[in-house]
């Protein structure tokens, strides 16, 4: 382990502007970093998550509330950006769910080898980016 | 210092997050189980899903307990997610205080908000 090998490019105080643009993450840094950032969106967004379970399943006309926001809108939100919003939640929760059970998989197989942990971070960003789309073109009644 | 981790690990003090760790994981499979417990309800449904189906599913009263040990858990695993964040990002020390005690606050009120929901039906 004693060659010389090609200085690496060290990264102590991170520059927003510059090493933002220049760090290649791998591809399981994606999926970790995304596993965060959609943990903390379906955080803030938990009360607008309950608002629609409430409205979906409180009464008849309460769930005519819960489909008008899709259609007619939501307070000052014309209904594109409330459907907008669902599709964000809809990525966070599907990506949050595979990152997941990636991690549970990995800690009872013990794979963590470098290309199994390349691999399963590429599947858990085909399936919830596919599903996503899939989803997506639904709710904007693409078909 | 001599290292402190792995099989020399100072079995003495705090649990060292080995609860959060487990917590998170067995939080995480129930919801996961809730997912396929619903879907699997709306799939074996015929035609079109309205506001009869959709609320029949949660009329049950063991749905209605298992959404209740559900809210909990997400709730839970939302407090221990949150906090990882605060520990990376939230500095000084202050200001991650006051992060995870608004933390606390936004999720019970959610969670009791979520519980009436699904106890007035």
């Amino acid at each position: 382990m004693s060659e010389v090998t090609k200085p690496r490019p060290q990264y102590r105080n991170l520059n927003l502007f510059h090493d933002i643009r220049t760090y290649r993450l791998p591809l399981a840094g994606w999926v970790s970093i995304l596993h965060r950032a959609s943990g903390a969106l379906m955080f803030v967004l938990l009360p607008f998550l309950i608002w629609l379970f409430d409205k979906s399943i409180s009464s008849e006309i309460s769930f005519g509330e819960f489909s008008a926001a899709f259609t007619a809108g939501l307070w000052v939100f014309p209904g594109w950006f409330v459907k907008l919003v669902v599709l964000a939640l809809i990525w966070a929760y599907l990506h949050h769910l595979l990152a997941g059970v990636r991690h549970l998989y990995l800690d009872v197989s013990h794979r963590t080898t470098k290309e199994f942990g390349r691999q399963s971070a590429v599947a858990v960003l085909v399936v919830s980016i596919a599903l996503t789309l899939i989803l997506g073109a639904k709710l904007f009644g693409l078909y | 210092m001599s290292a402190t981790y792995g099989y020399k690990r100072t079995v003495v003090g705090a649990h060292y997050g080995w609860r959060d760790f487990l917590v998170q994981r067995i939080s995480a499979a129930l919801m996961a189980v809730f997912t396929l417990v619903v879907l699997l309800q709306l799939l074996l449904t015929k035609g079109p899903i309205g506001y009869d189906t959709w609320s029949g599913i949660f009329a049950a009263q063991w749905m209605k307990a298992l959404t209740f040990a559900v809210i909990v858990a997400l709730l839970w695993h939302a407090w221990v997610g949150m906090c990882s964040i605060w520990y990376d990002y939230g500095k000084p020390a202050g200001l991650r205080l006051l992060l995870q005690a608004l933390t606390v606050i936004w999720l019970v009120a959610c969670g009791g908000w979520a519980v009436q929901v699904l106890w007035r039906l």
